[in-house]
Protein backbone atom coordinates (compact mmCIF):
# COMPACT_ATOMS: atom_id res chain seq x y z
CA UNK A 1 0.00 0.00 0.00
CA UNK A 2 1.07 3.50 -0.89
CA UNK A 3 0.53 6.00 1.48
CA UNK A 4 -2.90 8.22 0.31
CA UNK A 5 -3.98 8.59 4.01
CA UNK A 6 -3.20 11.31 6.47
CA UNK A 7 -0.90 9.42 8.54
CA UNK A 8 0.99 8.03 5.02
CA UNK A 9 1.71 11.54 4.32
CA UNK A 10 3.03 12.19 7.54
CA UNK A 11 5.46 8.80 7.52
CA UNK A 12 8.70 10.29 6.39
CA UNK A 13 9.68 6.96 4.36
CA UNK A 14 10.07 7.59 0.86
CA UNK A 15 8.46 6.33 -1.93
CA UNK A 16 11.25 5.26 -3.96
CA UNK A 17 9.66 3.39 -7.00
CA UNK A 18 8.26 5.31 -9.71
CA UNK A 19 4.50 6.68 -9.02
CA UNK A 20 1.93 3.79 -9.41
CA UNK A 21 -1.33 5.75 -9.76
CA UNK A 22 -4.17 4.35 -8.17
CA UNK A 23 -6.26 7.37 -9.42
CA UNK A 24 -5.19 9.18 -13.02
CA UNK A 25 -6.56 12.23 -11.80
CA UNK A 26 -3.23 12.72 -11.47
CA UNK A 27 -4.34 13.48 -7.44
CA UNK A 28 -1.94 14.22 -4.99
CA UNK A 29 -2.73 9.94 -4.53
CA UNK A 30 0.62 9.24 -5.00
CA UNK A 31 4.22 10.46 -4.62
CA UNK A 32 3.15 11.64 -1.09
CA UNK A 33 5.75 13.46 1.33
CA UNK A 34 8.77 11.25 0.79
CA UNK A 35 8.84 11.80 -3.26
CA UNK A 36 9.55 15.38 -2.71
CA UNK A 37 12.87 13.84 -0.63
CA UNK A 38 13.90 12.75 -4.27
CA UNK A 39 15.61 15.31 -5.73
CA UNK A 40 15.42 13.58 -9.23
CA UNK A 41 12.70 13.52 -11.41
CA UNK A 42 10.83 10.61 -10.69
CA UNK A 43 9.95 8.25 -13.78
CA UNK A 44 8.76 8.84 -17.23
CA UNK A 45 6.01 6.79 -17.36
CA UNK A 46 3.53 6.15 -13.93
CA UNK A 47 1.38 3.34 -14.63
CA UNK A 48 -2.11 4.49 -13.93
CA UNK A 49 -4.49 1.31 -13.39
CA UNK A 50 -6.95 2.09 -15.55
CA UNK A 51 -5.91 3.92 -18.78
CA UNK A 52 -7.50 6.72 -19.78
CA UNK A 53 -9.85 6.87 -22.94
CA UNK A 54 -11.92 3.73 -22.04
CA UNK A 55 -14.85 5.75 -20.69
CA UNK A 56 -15.49 9.25 -21.88
CA UNK A 57 -13.59 11.03 -19.66
CA UNK A 58 -14.73 13.75 -17.59
CA UNK A 59 -18.12 14.24 -19.38
CA UNK A 60 -19.29 17.61 -20.16
CA UNK A 61 -22.74 16.24 -20.35
CA UNK A 62 -22.90 14.99 -16.57
CA UNK A 63 -22.12 19.60 -15.93
CA UNK A 64 -26.11 19.46 -17.59
CA UNK A 65 -27.64 21.96 -15.21
CA UNK A 66 -28.65 20.02 -12.06
CA UNK A 67 -30.22 22.87 -9.88
CA UNK A 68 -29.85 22.01 -6.62
CA UNK A 69 -28.43 18.84 -5.26
CA UNK A 70 -25.14 17.97 -7.18
CA UNK A 71 -24.78 14.99 -4.70
CA UNK A 72 -26.87 13.65 -2.44
CA UNK A 73 -25.72 11.61 0.45
CA UNK A 74 -28.15 8.89 1.72
CA UNK A 75 -27.99 6.71 4.95
CA UNK A 76 -24.74 6.98 4.31
CA UNK A 77 -22.99 4.17 6.82
CA UNK A 78 -18.61 3.48 7.36
CA UNK A 79 -17.30 0.91 8.81
CA UNK A 80 -13.58 0.72 9.33
CA UNK A 81 -13.57 -3.36 10.07
CA UNK A 82 -15.65 -3.43 12.23
CA UNK A 83 -16.25 -0.26 13.63
CA UNK A 84 -18.89 2.20 12.55
CA UNK A 85 -17.09 5.84 11.87
CA UNK A 86 -20.56 7.01 10.20
CA UNK A 87 -24.08 6.28 11.47
CA UNK A 88 -26.23 6.82 8.89
CA UNK A 89 -25.21 10.66 7.11
CA UNK A 90 -27.96 12.00 4.85
CA UNK A 91 -27.31 15.62 3.49
CA UNK A 92 -26.79 17.44 -0.05
CA UNK A 93 -24.00 19.26 -1.50
CA UNK A 94 -25.79 21.66 -3.99
CA UNK A 95 -24.33 22.13 -6.92
CA UNK A 96 -21.86 25.53 -7.90
CA UNK A 97 -21.53 25.83 -3.55
CA UNK A 98 -19.15 25.25 -1.05
CA UNK A 99 -20.54 23.15 1.86
CA UNK A 100 -17.90 22.94 5.15
CA UNK A 101 -17.84 19.89 7.34
CA UNK A 102 -16.75 20.76 10.99
CA UNK A 103 -16.78 18.77 13.94
CA UNK A 104 -13.98 18.10 16.27
CA UNK A 105 -11.12 15.55 15.74
CA UNK A 106 -12.74 11.75 14.99
CA UNK A 107 -16.21 12.92 13.98
CA UNK A 108 -15.80 11.26 10.80
CA UNK A 109 -15.62 14.43 8.40
CA UNK A 110 -12.63 13.53 6.46
CA UNK A 111 -14.06 10.08 6.29
CA UNK A 112 -16.81 11.44 4.32
CA UNK A 113 -14.91 13.38 2.15
CA UNK A 114 -13.22 10.48 1.44
CA UNK A 115 -16.16 8.32 0.25
CA UNK A 116 -17.46 10.73 -1.83
CA UNK A 117 -14.30 9.94 -4.48
CA UNK A 118 -14.29 6.33 -2.95
CA UNK A 119 -10.43 7.03 -1.77
CA UNK A 120 -11.24 4.29 0.90
CA UNK A 121 -11.85 1.36 -2.00
CA UNK A 122 -7.53 1.55 -1.74
CA UNK A 123 -8.14 -0.13 2.00
CA UNK A 124 -9.06 -3.69 2.79
CA UNK A 125 -11.78 -3.78 5.53
CA UNK A 126 -13.26 -0.18 4.62
CA UNK A 127 -16.76 -0.24 3.75
CA UNK A 128 -19.93 2.16 2.72
CA UNK A 129 -23.31 1.28 3.12
CA UNK A 130 -25.99 3.62 1.98
CA UNK A 131 -25.94 5.67 -1.00
CA UNK A 132 -23.95 8.41 -2.35
CA UNK A 133 -25.87 9.98 -5.43
CA UNK A 134 -23.82 11.63 -8.04
CA UNK A 135 -26.18 13.23 -10.88
CA UNK A 136 -28.49 10.82 -9.91
CA UNK A 137 -26.41 7.66 -10.34
CA UNK A 138 -24.79 5.96 -6.96
CA UNK A 139 -21.12 6.03 -7.01
CA UNK A 140 -20.86 3.46 -4.62
CA UNK A 141 -22.41 0.71 -6.87
CA UNK A 142 -19.84 -1.98 -7.12
CA UNK A 143 -19.35 -1.02 -11.16
CA UNK A 144 -18.73 2.43 -10.49
CA UNK A 145 -15.83 3.07 -12.85
CA UNK A 146 -13.08 4.37 -9.71
CA UNK A 147 -11.03 6.39 -12.55
CA UNK A 148 -13.66 8.05 -14.09
CA UNK A 149 -15.05 9.11 -10.42
CA UNK A 150 -11.97 10.30 -9.60
CA UNK A 151 -11.79 12.39 -12.55
CA UNK A 152 -15.13 13.75 -12.01
CA UNK A 153 -14.70 13.62 -8.03
CA UNK A 154 -11.24 15.76 -7.40
CA UNK A 155 -9.51 15.70 -4.02
CA UNK A 156 -7.16 18.45 -2.16
CA UNK A 157 -5.17 17.06 0.87
CA UNK A 158 -4.27 18.73 3.50
CA UNK A 159 -0.66 18.36 2.56
CA UNK A 160 0.53 20.31 -0.81
CA UNK A 161 1.69 17.19 -2.40
CA UNK A 162 3.72 18.20 -5.52
CA UNK A 163 5.00 15.62 -8.00
CA UNK A 164 9.30 16.16 -7.92
CA UNK A 165 8.76 17.78 -11.89
CA UNK A 166 8.49 20.88 -12.76
CA UNK A 167 5.01 22.97 -12.31
CA UNK A 168 4.01 22.38 -15.92
CA UNK A 169 4.70 18.86 -16.13
CA UNK A 170 2.36 18.89 -12.66
CA UNK A 171 -0.61 20.37 -14.15
CA UNK A 172 -0.25 18.15 -17.08
CA UNK A 173 0.11 15.03 -15.35
CA UNK A 174 -3.43 14.64 -15.02
CA UNK A 175 -4.37 15.97 -17.99
CA UNK A 176 -1.71 13.51 -20.23
CA UNK A 177 -3.61 10.28 -18.35
CA UNK A 178 -7.24 11.30 -19.53
CA UNK A 179 -6.37 13.33 -23.02
CA UNK A 180 -3.92 13.13 -25.91
CA UNK A 181 -3.80 17.13 -26.35
CA UNK A 182 -2.31 18.72 -29.16
CA UNK A 183 0.69 20.59 -27.39
CA UNK A 184 -0.77 24.14 -27.72
CA UNK A 185 -4.45 23.25 -26.58
CA UNK A 186 -2.40 21.24 -23.76
CA UNK A 187 -0.68 24.86 -22.60
CA UNK A 188 -4.17 26.39 -22.87
CA UNK A 189 -5.19 24.27 -20.70
CA UNK A 190 -2.80 24.34 -17.88
CA UNK A 191 -2.52 28.17 -17.99
CA UNK A 192 -6.37 28.08 -17.44
CA UNK A 193 -5.96 25.62 -14.31
CA UNK A 194 -3.18 27.98 -13.04
CA UNK A 195 -5.26 30.89 -13.86
CA UNK A 196 -8.59 29.48 -11.63
CA UNK A 197 -6.32 28.34 -8.86
CA UNK A 198 -4.98 31.82 -9.22
CA UNK A 199 -1.22 30.82 -9.62
CA UNK A 200 -0.70 31.78 -12.65
CA UNK A 201 0.75 35.57 -12.17
CA UNK A 202 3.34 34.25 -9.97
CA UNK A 203 4.57 31.06 -11.86
CA UNK A 204 4.27 31.90 -15.48
CA UNK A 205 7.80 32.71 -16.26
CA UNK A 206 8.70 29.53 -14.66
CA UNK A 207 7.09 26.72 -15.72
CA UNK A 208 10.19 24.45 -15.92
CA UNK A 209 10.88 25.27 -12.34
CA UNK A 210 9.96 22.39 -9.72
CA UNK A 211 6.71 22.00 -8.31
CA UNK A 212 8.49 21.45 -4.68
CA UNK A 213 10.83 25.05 -5.16
CA UNK A 214 7.40 26.63 -4.52
CA UNK A 215 6.00 28.21 -1.19
CA UNK A 216 3.62 25.83 0.77
CA UNK A 217 0.77 28.06 -0.21
CA UNK A 218 1.94 28.40 -3.70
CA UNK A 219 2.38 24.91 -3.85
CA UNK A 220 -1.28 24.01 -2.25
CA UNK A 221 -2.28 26.48 -5.09
CA UNK A 222 -0.75 24.04 -7.49
CA UNK A 223 -2.04 21.15 -6.21
CA UNK A 224 -5.29 22.77 -6.68
CA UNK A 225 -4.77 23.47 -10.32
CA UNK A 226 -3.92 20.27 -10.92
CA UNK A 227 -7.10 18.80 -9.88
CA UNK A 228 -9.05 21.68 -11.71
CA UNK A 229 -7.02 21.19 -14.69
CA UNK A 230 -9.10 17.54 -15.33
CA UNK A 231 -12.35 19.23 -15.13
CA UNK A 232 -13.77 17.88 -12.59
CA UNK A 233 -17.48 18.43 -11.49
CA UNK A 234 -16.76 18.24 -7.69
CA UNK A 235 -13.67 19.32 -5.59
CA UNK A 236 -13.00 18.13 -2.27
CA UNK A 237 -10.94 20.36 -0.27
CA UNK A 238 -9.80 18.21 3.30
CA UNK A 239 -8.15 20.99 5.43
CA UNK A 240 -6.57 22.84 2.31
CA UNK A 241 -5.14 25.03 4.59
CA UNK A 242 -3.87 24.14 7.79
CA UNK A 243 -0.43 23.98 7.12
CA UNK A 244 -0.44 27.84 5.46
CA UNK A 245 0.30 30.77 6.29
CA UNK A 246 -3.15 33.49 6.74
CA UNK A 247 -1.97 35.32 3.27
CA UNK A 248 -1.90 32.07 1.21
CA UNK A 249 -4.80 30.88 3.31
CA UNK A 250 -6.44 34.07 2.01
CA UNK A 251 -5.35 33.17 -1.24
CA UNK A 252 -6.66 29.97 -1.43
CA UNK A 253 -9.95 31.22 0.16
CA UNK A 254 -10.41 33.59 -2.83
CA UNK A 255 -9.69 30.54 -5.29
CA UNK A 256 -12.48 28.63 -4.00
CA UNK A 257 -14.77 30.88 -4.42
CA UNK A 258 -14.00 31.69 -7.64
CA UNK A 259 -13.72 28.39 -8.76
CA UNK A 260 -17.94 28.08 -6.99
CA UNK A 261 -18.36 29.29 -10.66
CA UNK A 262 -17.79 25.82 -12.06
CA UNK A 263 -17.60 23.27 -9.81
CA UNK A 264 -19.36 21.65 -6.69
CA UNK A 265 -17.14 22.02 -3.51
CA UNK A 266 -16.63 20.16 -0.19
CA UNK A 267 -14.12 21.51 2.42
CA UNK A 268 -13.04 20.02 5.58
CA UNK A 269 -11.90 22.60 8.15
CA UNK A 270 -10.69 22.65 11.62
CA UNK A 271 -11.21 26.35 11.59
CA UNK A 272 -14.57 27.61 11.60
CA UNK A 273 -14.20 31.31 10.71
CA UNK A 274 -12.55 29.72 7.41
CA UNK A 275 -15.95 27.38 7.50
CA UNK A 276 -18.02 30.76 8.00
CA UNK A 277 -16.07 32.66 5.59
CA UNK A 278 -16.07 30.53 2.63
CA UNK A 279 -19.19 28.17 2.58
CA UNK A 280 -22.32 28.44 1.94
CA UNK A 281 -23.95 25.64 3.93
CA UNK A 282 -22.04 24.00 7.63
CA UNK A 283 -22.25 20.27 8.20
CA UNK A 284 -21.69 19.75 11.74
CA UNK A 285 -20.35 16.76 12.82
CA UNK A 286 -19.85 15.16 15.78
CA UNK A 287 -18.75 11.16 16.94
CA UNK A 288 -20.13 9.68 13.02
CA UNK A 289 -23.29 11.89 13.22
CA UNK A 290 -24.38 15.21 11.62
CA UNK A 291 -25.55 16.55 14.58
CA UNK A 292 -26.82 19.66 12.31
CA UNK A 293 -26.51 20.50 8.15
CA UNK A 294 -27.97 24.23 7.23
CA UNK A 295 -27.07 27.52 5.55
CA UNK A 296 -24.02 28.76 6.85
CA UNK A 297 -24.97 32.31 7.88
CA UNK A 298 -27.38 30.62 9.98
CA UNK A 299 -25.63 28.14 11.57
CA UNK A 300 -22.93 30.38 12.67
CA UNK A 301 -25.18 33.21 13.88
CA UNK A 302 -27.97 30.74 15.64
CA UNK A 303 -27.81 27.11 15.32
CA UNK A 304 -30.42 25.25 15.90
CA UNK A 305 -28.66 22.73 17.81
CA UNK A 306 -27.17 22.29 21.33
CA UNK A 307 -23.86 21.02 20.40
CA UNK A 308 -23.67 23.05 17.20
CA UNK A 309 -23.96 25.55 19.34
CA UNK A 310 -21.31 24.39 22.19
CA UNK A 311 -19.01 23.41 19.17
CA UNK A 312 -18.55 26.83 17.84
CA UNK A 313 -18.49 29.13 20.52
CA UNK A 314 -15.82 26.83 22.14
CA UNK A 315 -17.75 25.54 24.80
CA UNK A 316 -17.34 21.59 23.85
CA UNK A 317 -15.42 19.69 26.29
CA UNK B 1 -25.21 27.89 29.19
CA UNK B 2 -22.01 25.41 30.04
CA UNK B 3 -18.05 27.28 29.88
CA UNK B 4 -16.02 27.87 27.55
CA UNK B 5 -12.84 25.96 27.75
CA UNK B 6 -11.14 29.12 27.40
CA UNK B 7 -11.93 30.60 31.03
CA UNK B 8 -10.92 33.75 29.92
CA UNK B 9 -13.81 34.44 27.46
CA UNK B 10 -16.31 33.83 29.94
CA UNK B 11 -14.56 36.39 32.62
CA UNK B 12 -14.56 39.37 29.44
CA UNK B 13 -18.71 38.31 28.44
CA UNK B 14 -19.08 38.55 32.42
CA UNK B 15 -17.88 41.79 32.45
CA UNK B 16 -19.65 43.66 29.72
CA UNK B 17 -23.00 42.13 30.96
CA UNK B 18 -22.20 43.67 34.43
CA UNK B 19 -21.03 46.57 32.78
CA UNK B 20 -24.56 46.64 30.82
CA UNK B 21 -26.17 45.86 34.17
CA UNK B 22 -24.16 49.15 35.89
CA UNK B 23 -25.62 51.56 32.87
CA UNK B 24 -29.01 50.05 33.70
CA UNK B 25 -29.07 51.33 37.14
CA UNK B 26 -28.09 54.17 36.32
CA UNK B 27 -30.18 55.00 33.73
CA UNK B 28 -33.32 54.30 35.81
CA UNK B 29 -32.12 56.55 38.66
CA UNK B 30 -31.62 59.17 36.00
CA UNK B 31 -35.12 58.59 35.00
CA UNK B 32 -36.20 58.86 38.08
CA UNK B 33 -34.22 61.77 40.14
CA UNK B 34 -35.06 63.86 36.48
CA UNK B 35 -38.36 63.32 37.06
CA UNK B 36 -38.74 63.88 41.01
CA UNK B 37 -36.66 67.08 40.37
CA UNK B 38 -39.27 68.19 37.65
CA UNK B 39 -42.53 67.25 39.77
CA UNK B 40 -40.89 68.67 43.19
CA UNK B 41 -39.18 71.71 41.54
CA UNK B 42 -35.91 70.14 43.34
CA UNK B 43 -33.10 71.88 41.39
CA UNK B 44 -30.45 70.25 43.45
CA UNK B 45 -31.42 66.87 42.42
CA UNK B 46 -32.19 67.90 38.82
CA UNK B 47 -28.19 69.00 38.89
CA UNK B 48 -27.16 65.79 40.70
CA UNK B 49 -29.01 63.75 37.37
CA UNK B 50 -27.21 66.18 35.05
CA UNK B 51 -23.92 65.52 36.70
CA UNK B 52 -24.17 61.74 36.42
CA UNK B 53 -24.32 61.35 32.63
CA UNK B 54 -20.95 61.84 31.91
CA UNK B 55 -20.24 58.02 33.93
CA UNK B 56 -22.90 56.71 31.84
CA UNK B 57 -21.01 57.85 28.59
CA UNK B 58 -17.98 56.37 30.15
CA UNK B 59 -19.59 52.85 30.68
CA UNK B 60 -20.88 52.99 27.26
CA UNK B 61 -17.80 53.78 25.60
CA UNK B 62 -15.85 51.07 27.51
CA UNK B 63 -18.39 48.70 26.89
CA UNK B 64 -17.95 49.34 22.78
CA UNK B 65 -14.14 49.06 23.60
CA UNK B 66 -14.41 46.18 24.87
CA UNK B 67 -16.80 44.58 22.85
CA UNK B 68 -14.82 45.36 19.86
CA UNK B 69 -11.42 43.67 21.13
CA UNK B 70 -13.17 40.71 22.11
CA UNK B 71 -14.63 40.10 18.43
CA UNK B 72 -11.13 41.08 17.21
CA UNK B 73 -9.87 38.24 19.79
CA UNK B 74 -12.03 35.61 19.89
CA UNK B 75 -14.11 35.52 16.87
CA UNK B 76 -17.45 35.09 18.42
CA UNK B 77 -19.68 32.76 17.00
CA UNK B 78 -23.86 32.11 17.35
CA UNK B 79 -25.00 33.00 21.09
CA UNK B 80 -21.46 34.64 22.28
CA UNK B 81 -21.98 36.66 18.36
CA UNK B 82 -25.12 37.62 19.63
CA UNK B 83 -24.37 38.78 23.08
CA UNK B 84 -21.56 40.88 22.50
CA UNK B 85 -23.61 42.76 19.11
CA UNK B 86 -26.58 42.93 22.07
CA UNK B 87 -24.08 44.90 24.42
CA UNK B 88 -22.95 47.42 22.10
CA UNK B 89 -26.53 48.74 21.04
CA UNK B 90 -27.93 47.95 24.62
CA UNK B 91 -25.17 50.06 25.64
CA UNK B 92 -26.49 52.62 22.79
CA UNK B 93 -29.92 52.67 23.78
CA UNK B 94 -29.29 53.12 28.09
CA UNK B 95 -26.37 56.09 26.73
CA UNK B 96 -29.45 57.95 24.67
CA UNK B 97 -31.74 57.17 27.71
CA UNK B 98 -29.05 58.89 29.91
CA UNK B 99 -29.16 61.78 27.66
CA UNK B 100 -33.01 62.31 27.38
CA UNK B 101 -33.29 62.03 31.38
CA UNK B 102 -30.78 64.44 31.51
CA UNK B 103 -32.88 66.28 29.28
CA UNK B 104 -35.71 66.57 31.34
CA UNK B 105 -33.74 67.57 34.28
CA UNK B 106 -31.74 70.54 32.68
CA UNK B 107 -35.91 71.39 31.92
CA UNK B 108 -36.57 70.74 35.51
CA UNK B 109 -34.18 73.58 36.35
CA UNK B 110 -34.96 76.00 33.40
CA UNK B 111 -39.01 76.23 34.42
CA UNK B 112 -38.07 76.61 38.13
CA UNK B 113 -40.54 79.75 39.20
CA UNK B 114 -42.42 79.41 36.46
CA UNK B 115 -44.86 76.18 37.26
CA UNK B 116 -48.01 77.79 37.82
CA UNK B 117 -50.30 74.90 37.76
CA UNK B 118 -49.44 71.51 39.57
CA UNK B 119 -51.59 69.51 37.73
CA UNK B 120 -49.78 70.16 34.74
CA UNK B 121 -47.25 67.28 35.40
CA UNK B 122 -50.04 64.57 36.52
CA UNK B 123 -50.17 63.38 33.12
CA UNK B 124 -46.36 63.21 32.28
CA UNK B 125 -46.53 61.32 36.24
CA UNK B 126 -48.09 58.49 35.21
CA UNK B 127 -46.11 58.83 31.91
CA UNK B 128 -43.21 58.41 34.12
CA UNK B 129 -44.46 54.97 35.65
CA UNK B 130 -45.25 53.42 32.49
CA UNK B 131 -41.75 54.37 31.21
CA UNK B 132 -40.25 53.31 34.22
CA UNK B 133 -41.86 50.09 34.52
CA UNK B 134 -40.90 49.24 30.96
CA UNK B 135 -37.08 50.37 31.67
CA UNK B 136 -37.18 47.69 34.32
CA UNK B 137 -39.09 45.16 33.10
CA UNK B 138 -36.84 45.04 29.96
CA UNK B 139 -33.36 45.27 32.20
CA UNK B 140 -34.78 42.16 34.03
CA UNK B 141 -35.71 40.65 30.80
CA UNK B 142 -31.87 41.39 29.94
CA UNK B 143 -30.32 40.08 32.93
CA UNK B 144 -32.90 36.90 32.93
CA UNK B 145 -32.48 36.38 29.05
CA UNK B 146 -36.29 36.05 29.45
CA UNK B 147 -37.48 36.86 25.73
CA UNK B 148 -41.04 36.31 26.56
CA UNK B 149 -40.58 39.20 29.24
CA UNK B 150 -38.73 41.36 26.36
CA UNK B 151 -41.65 40.50 24.15
CA UNK B 152 -44.01 42.24 26.53
CA UNK B 153 -42.23 45.39 26.75
CA UNK B 154 -42.25 45.36 23.07
CA UNK B 155 -45.92 44.97 23.02
CA UNK B 156 -46.72 47.44 25.96
CA UNK B 157 -44.72 50.70 24.31
CA UNK B 158 -47.86 51.34 23.04
CA UNK B 159 -49.39 52.31 26.12
CA UNK B 160 -47.01 55.17 26.63
CA UNK B 161 -47.62 56.50 23.24
CA UNK B 162 -50.95 56.52 24.07
CA UNK B 163 -50.48 58.14 27.38
CA UNK B 164 -48.29 60.99 25.72
CA UNK B 165 -51.28 61.67 23.44
CA UNK B 166 -53.60 62.48 26.18
CA UNK B 167 -50.58 65.03 27.38
CA UNK B 168 -50.34 66.76 24.38
CA UNK B 169 -53.64 67.13 24.53
CA UNK B 170 -53.82 68.60 28.31
CA UNK B 171 -51.06 70.80 27.84
CA UNK B 172 -52.29 72.17 24.51
CA UNK B 173 -54.97 72.96 26.64
CA UNK B 174 -53.04 74.86 29.31
CA UNK B 175 -51.68 76.94 27.08
CA UNK B 176 -55.25 77.83 25.16
CA UNK B 177 -56.24 78.88 28.80
CA UNK B 178 -53.62 81.37 29.40
CA UNK B 179 -50.65 82.07 27.14
CA UNK B 180 -48.34 82.59 30.24
CA UNK B 181 -48.31 78.54 30.45
CA UNK B 182 -47.11 78.53 26.98
CA UNK B 183 -43.22 78.54 27.92
CA UNK B 184 -43.38 76.17 30.74
CA UNK B 185 -46.17 74.05 28.92
CA UNK B 186 -44.01 73.96 25.84
CA UNK B 187 -40.87 72.62 28.01
CA UNK B 188 -43.43 69.86 29.34
CA UNK B 189 -44.39 68.73 25.95
CA UNK B 190 -40.31 68.50 25.31
CA UNK B 191 -40.34 66.17 28.46
CA UNK B 192 -43.39 64.13 27.58
CA UNK B 193 -41.62 63.44 24.16
CA UNK B 194 -38.72 62.27 26.03
CA UNK B 195 -40.30 60.08 28.05
CA UNK B 196 -41.42 58.73 25.24
CA UNK B 197 -38.45 58.19 23.58
CA UNK B 198 -37.40 56.53 26.59
CA UNK B 199 -40.24 54.17 25.80
CA UNK B 200 -38.70 53.81 22.55
CA UNK B 201 -35.18 52.98 23.79
CA UNK B 202 -36.80 50.48 25.99
CA UNK B 203 -38.39 48.25 23.10
CA UNK B 204 -35.28 48.67 20.93
CA UNK B 205 -33.72 46.45 24.19
CA UNK B 206 -36.24 44.42 24.33
CA UNK B 207 -35.83 43.67 20.49
CA UNK B 208 -31.99 43.01 21.10
CA UNK B 209 -33.06 40.53 24.05
CA UNK B 210 -35.44 38.86 22.03
CA UNK B 211 -32.53 38.60 19.36
CA UNK B 212 -30.04 37.32 21.88
CA UNK B 213 -32.05 34.69 23.03
CA UNK B 214 -33.75 33.20 20.36
CA UNK B 215 -31.60 34.60 16.97
CA UNK B 216 -34.75 35.83 15.63
CA UNK B 217 -35.49 39.52 14.88
CA UNK B 218 -39.21 40.71 15.79
CA UNK B 219 -41.03 42.46 12.91
CA UNK B 220 -40.72 46.08 12.00
CA UNK B 221 -43.84 47.19 12.83
CA UNK B 222 -44.58 47.54 16.53
CA UNK B 223 -47.94 47.15 17.59
CA UNK B 224 -49.08 51.46 17.84
CA UNK B 225 -50.56 53.58 20.18
CA UNK B 226 -54.34 53.89 20.15
CA UNK B 227 -55.21 55.10 17.07
CA UNK B 228 -58.42 56.99 17.83
CA UNK B 229 -56.80 59.26 20.60
CA UNK B 230 -53.52 60.03 18.49
CA UNK B 231 -55.57 61.41 15.68
CA UNK B 232 -57.13 63.81 17.95
CA UNK B 233 -53.92 66.19 18.71
CA UNK B 234 -53.60 66.50 14.79
CA UNK B 235 -56.81 67.67 14.05
CA UNK B 236 -56.28 70.37 16.44
CA UNK B 237 -53.19 71.40 15.80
Amino acid sequence: MTGIDETANLAPEPVAQSPVVQSPTGEDAEPAAGAKLLPEPVAQSPVAQSPAGKETGPAAGAKLATPGHKVLIQNLKFYYGDSLALKSISLPLYAHKVTAFIGPSGCGKSTLLRVLNRMYDLYPNQRAEGEVILDGVNILRPEQDLNLLRARVGMVFQKPTPFPMSIHDNVAFGIKLYQKLPKAELSDRIEAALKQAALWAEVKDKLNASGLSLSGGQQQRLCIARTVALQPEVILLDEPCSALDPISTAKIEETIDELTDNYTIAIVTHNMQQAARVSDHTAFMYLGELIEFGVTAQIFTSPEKKQTQNYITGRFG
Amino acid sequence: MSDHIVKAYDKELEILGRKIAEMGGIAEKMLSDAMDALVDFDTRLAQMTVDSDPRLDLLQRDIEEQAVLTIARRQPMAVDLREIIATIRISGDLERIGDLAKNIAKRAIKIQGEMHIPRATIGLRSMHESAAILLKDVLDAYAQRDAERARAVWTHDADLDALEDSVFRDLLTFMMEDPRNISFCTHLLFVSKNIERIGDHATNIAETVVYVVTGETLPMDRPKGRTTLSKAPTTVV
